[in-house]
């Protein structure tokens, strides 16, 4: 299989990027970020997760809300509105999570470019401000990274 | 390794989130963190004892003092926000693959 390691970066003082090669087609990556079905399929984050509610309403306003619980019934959730939607190649929209009060909005531009055989998608996440990306980071990101590659490189 | 949901209710608090913001920027004492709450020191110490005991934070002695910092791996097993956008982004585009992977097999297969 080709190469599909995410990478994560930080640029300039607000932005997170993201960085993920799919074996599979541009519209075939786009439509699994667009259409509930999918969706509550693959974005469920650790085992033992799930989304009971998933509404996304892809046109440009439209709204998202994702839902997940674990066995244990405890929860949280995120909304988020539409900017623009390009299809098969570009996504704009701003979310929040809310735990259960929101975070600071983090507005995310995905984009989806063909790649030899499969799709890079893109992901520039930009924060209000430097601190609060920063605060972001410290919570989470910098720590534990290498051992999810290492377990992303057993999966593969 | 703590659960997510002990994390989580450590974090349901907005105090709390607030304590680990301000030492996001380094270590501090009981008394740095009461100043910008309207609220007690021994108020703020019991917030404390819960991001202690989620494994959120450490304490170290200094004479009287027990300065509070961020445990590095407490705060790697926080699953909020980008926590999320780490670790369970790559478990979920893991889980992406396969769906696409389906997906492709079935349209090769289609007469």
């Amino acid at each position: 299989m080709t190469m599909t390691k995410m990478i994560l970066r930080t640029e300039g003082d607000t932005h997170i990027i993201v960085t993920r090669r799919f074996a599979a087609s541009q519209e075939a990556v786009y439509r699994a970020h667009t259409d509930p079905s999918i969706i509550q399929r693959w974005l469920l984050g650790p085992e033992g997760w799930s989304m009971p509610v998933c509404v996304n309403d892809a046109r440009e306003g439209g709204k998202i809300r994702y839902e997940w619980v674990n066995r244990e019934g405890a929860g949280f959730h995120l909304t988020a509105e539409y900017i623009t939607l390009e299809p098969f190649r570009r996504i704009v929209h701003v979310e929040r999570m809310h735990l259960p009060d929101p975070t600071p909005d983090n507005l995310v531009e995905t984009i989806f470019e063909p790649d030899g055989d499969g799709t890079l998608m893109t992901m520039r996440m930009t924060l209000p401000d430097a601190k609060t990306r920063n605060m972001m980071l410290k919570t989470g990101m910098e720590h534990g990274m290498e051992a999810s590659y290492v377990r992303l490189e057993t999966i593969i | 390794m703590q659960t997510l949901d002990t994390t989580f209710s450590a974090l349901s608090d907005q105090t709390r989130r607030a304590i680990l913001t301000r030492l996001a920027a380094g270590e501090a004492t009981v008394m740095e963190l009461a100043q910008p709450f309207a609220m007690s020191q021994p108020a703020i110490s019991r917030h404390l004892k819960v991001l202690e005991e989620a494994g959120l934070i450490t304490r170290r002695v200094e004479g009287a003092k027990r300065p509070c910092r961020l445990a590095p791996n407490g705060i790697a097993e926080i699953d909020q926000w980008l926590g999320i956008l780490r670790s369970a982004l790559e478990t979920n585009y893991a889980r992406l693959d396969k769906i696409l992977a389906a997906q492709t097999k079935q349209e090769k297969e289609k007469p």
